[in-house]
């Protein structure tokens, strides 16, 4: 048994969770039917990352969990993005 | 005498995995911006064949989902083994649905010819090979989770009426419930980056 009480996300919260997720989600298909050119894409990037930022801290817990995984999780993003940063590098200097 | 238990681990083990799977698609992500800014003319305008509002439809299922299976949790938590149950059927349910129309979606691309190896796509040049040898690739190893997360519903669901899974002991469904989101999360990106190029 865990000796620490654990967290119980009420029903209400997860119901908002959901709500925002597919107001985001509308947004986003919204915004790109839109003519912005290249801001298109960049606005989709950044409602999907804003949807799995929630989805991360509210449904996967990470918000209630202790903080060594929400930090383990940020590593994992970094070595991504550093790994995408390299291979752009490489590619436009070729 | 009490079978030892580790929460815990159990939980950390899970994420570890996460990590795995997030860095498998996370470079799948990064073949996929290699190859579009190399032929953005021809992403955008492959991207326009896929129907938007079949994307956006398994989208919204997706995250029904991922808050019932959630909830699932929650109900457990307070020790209503039924409601629990109902939830964890609605998500199998859905997720059954989502392979349903990614058969219907693949089936319509495979009968204008867009399959790896067509014909049409041969014609139509590299940027629309490799935007469909991606979006099957990519779709197609999501679709493979989601059959797995159906395995693991069914399983979880046989566990909590048979009272393996219980109220004080629910790591298993935790652990299922964690792998699902991440199913989400892929979806996430998946979607806008296909679907939604304009």
């Amino acid at each position: 048994m865990s000796e620490e009480k654990t967290h119980i996300v009420p029903f209400k919260t997860q119901a908002f969770v959901l709500l925002a997720l597919i107001i985001l989600t509308g947004l986003s298909v919204a915004i790109t039917q839109l003519e912005f050119g290249s801001y298109n894409t960049l606005a989709a990037m950044l409602l999907a990352g804003a949807k799995s930022l929630i989805v991360l801290a509210w449904f996967m817990h990470l918000k209630y969990e202790k903080k060594l995984f929400p930090i383990m999780v940020a590593g994992v993003l970094v070595i991504f993005l550093l790994v995408l940063f390299v291979t752009f590098f490489d590619y436009s200097y070729r | 005498m009490t079978l030892h238990r580790d929460d815990l681990g159990d939980k950390f083990g899970m994420w570890l995995f996460i990590f795995t799977e997030l860095l498998l698609f996370g470079m799948l992500f990064i073949v996929y911006a290699v190859y579009r800014s190399m032929h953005p003319e021809a992403f955008r305008i492959a991207g326009e064949e896929l129907d938007v509002v079949l994307g956006t439809v398994n989208t919204v299922l997706l995250l029904i989902s991922s808050a019932t299976v959630a909830m699932s949790i929650t109900a457990i938590q307070k020790g209503n083994k039924k409601l629990s149950l109902q939830l964890l059927g609605i998500t199998l349910l859905i997720a059954v649905i989502f392979l349903v129309n990614k058969y219907f979606e693949w089936g319509a691309k495979f009968e204008y010819g867009f399959y790896p190896g067509s014909e049409t796509l041969h014609e139509l040049g590299y940027g629309t090979i490799l935007f469909f040898g991606l979006y099957f690739f990519m779709t197609g190893i999501h679709a493979l989770h989601i059959l797995i997360g159906i395995g693991l519903f069914i399983y979880v669901m046989f566990q909590m009426k048979n009272d393996k899974i219980h109220q004080t002991d629910y790591i298993w469904l935790e652990n299922t419930g964690l792998y699902w989101h991440l199913v989400d999360l892929i979806w996430i990106f998946l979607f806008p980056l296909f679907y939604l190029i304009h």
